[in-house]
């Protein structure tokens, strides 16, 4: 058996990377649970997130998940944190006026177009939030881009991104409007900005690395 | 490297069926939602809109278990529209894995809501469905109006204001209805397209009127369109999913090939 832990702080769908993940293999068992010893004992973990990031922290602390994603992270236990999940590992994010994150991973999280309008390189004025299939450059060999072609599209949905401060950590870059950080990577641990659980072909074929993964990169 | 323009089709579903007809030869259940939603995600489809149109409670229960159904099979982005009145609503269309839902009437009747939902889901899967019609006579400047009730009950509410209110309030998308194309295969009402998606910061979905490949091509380059939905082209057949993407492609739109 192949037990994923995907954590569950109250914040949304969880239904979609479950069944995801459900679909790739008859040997994968998914729980989805905020329960330490349940996550801390599967063999990987999810780190899952939609909505508000003071929302998010506000349940990620009362529910003790911080400790459990950095105790995983410290055991080399392979760990994929999506979307809002990417953005709460960072120091800080200005969504909400300022709201301190995890810091596991060093960097921050901002607005696109900050308080005013995101435009291209041609001048022509972009929409936020960034939502749709966007092209993700490849940074690294990582084991989890493996049977993925570079600059393959992948879904995105969000106002808000990832600048990292360790630039070496950077695992997957995208465009809009400038360029930002679409995956980071650091030891057993692999954040995606994107939705895998949405990006059809690729997602999963993402999703079946990390099943594959055993935290090494 | 560039966000791509998305191709959505839209299934109206009652009681778990859709209804308006699908006529791919080779399917086995015409009628099966899970079944259309499977075929045009593997066509390439970049997300599904499903449009719950089931007036009775216990219809509804079928609605849910057919998201599911959808959910657990299909990896693209699901939107569920159709009788969204409450935040209960929403929790249990986002739980049964729809991705964003659209509400329609209860944000005229109930702005806040809008405000409520997005505030406690956020605003990725807030989707406002706004359906508007021209009230402007010939020769005045142009001007929409919302309406209701497939486009029967006027408002008094202008479209473009309320666009603006809307996404104000939270919403993070507008799916554009224009009530005097839709169904009439003519295109969509670009003027209307372009005024509502330069007065949002938001992407806006173009809807109601696509006869033919080229009314997916204006809707982008003259509508300012960042998604058009269409339904019957797709449904009987008339145009592939992976034609109308070439056929935008070849026009110089940035799509997921």
């Amino acid at each position: 058996m192949n037990n994923v832990a995907v954590i569950d702080y109250g914040m949304g769908n969880l239904h979609s990377v479950s069944k995801a993940l459900e679909s790739l293999g008859n040997d994968v068992r998914v729980t989805i649970t905020s329960d330490a010893d349940v996550i801390l004992s599967a063999d990987r973990i999810v780190f899952p997130g939609v909505g508000a990031i003071r929302d998010c922290m506000a349940e990620i602390r009362r529910l003790g998940v911080d400790a459990i994603v950095s105790e995983a992270v410290a055991a080399g236990k392979p760990v994929l944190a999506i979307c809002v999940g990417m953005q709460a590992l960072m120091d800080f994010s200005e969504e909400n006026g300022h709201v301190e994150c995890l810091g596991i991973l060093p960097g921050e999280v901002k607005r696109f177009g900050g308080s005013g309008v995101l435009f291209d390189a041609e001048g022509e004025r972009l929409k936020v939030p960034h939502m749709g299939w966007n092209n993700v450059r490849q940074m690294t060999g990582h084991p989890l881009w493996q049977g993925i072609d570079d600059n393959s599209r992948f879904y995105f949905v969000h106002s808000y991104f990832v600048e990292p401060a360790d630039h070496s950590q950077l695992a997957g870059e995208t465009e809009y409007g400038h360029r930002f950080a679409a995956a980071l990577s650091k030891n057993s641990l692999f954040a995606v900005q994107f939705h895998p659980e949405k990006s059809q072909h690729c997602g999963l074929q993402l999703l079946r690395n990390f099943l594959a993964w055993d935290g090494q990169c | 490297m560039a966000l791509a323009k998305r191709i959505i089709p839209c299934l109206d579903c009652d009681k778990g069926r859709v209804v308006k007809g699908v006529k791919f030869l080779d399917i086995r259940d015409a009628g099966d939602p899970v079944e259309i939603a499977r075929r045009y995600s593997d066509a390439g489809a970049d997300e599904i809109t499903f449009l719950d149109i089931t007036a009775s409670h216990e219809g509804r229960e079928t609605t849910v278990k057919t998201v599911e159904a959808i959910a657990s099979q299909v990896f693209i982005p699901l939107t569920v529209g159709g009788g969204i009145r409450t935040l209960e609503d929403i929790r249990t269309m986002l739980n049964a894995g729809a991705d964003k839902v659209s509400i329609n009437t209860a944000a005229v009747t109930n702005p806040e809501f809008v405000r409520q939902a997005a505030e406690k889901f956020g605003s990725q899967c807030i989707v406002v469905a706004v359906d508007a019609k021209k009230v402007s006579t010939e020769g005045e400047a142009d001007r929409w109006e919302i309406f209701t009730h497939g486009g029967r009950k006027p408002t008094g509410l202008d479209a473009i204001e309320w666009a603006k209110k809307m996404v104000s309030y939270g919403a993070g998308e507008i799916l554009l209805t224009s009530m005097d194309r839709d169904g009439t295969k003519i295109g969509f009402d670009l003027a209307l397209n372009r005024a509502i998606s330069n007065a949002v910061d938001v992407p806006v979905i173009a809807s109601g009127g696509v006869g033919n490949l080229q009314h997916l091509v204006d809707g982008v380059l003259h509508g300012g369109a960042d998604a058009v939905l269409a339904a019957s082209i797709f449904h009987f057949g008339e145009y592939s999913i992976p034609e109308a993407k070439q056929y935008m492609a070849d026009r110089g739109i940035t799509m997921r090939l």
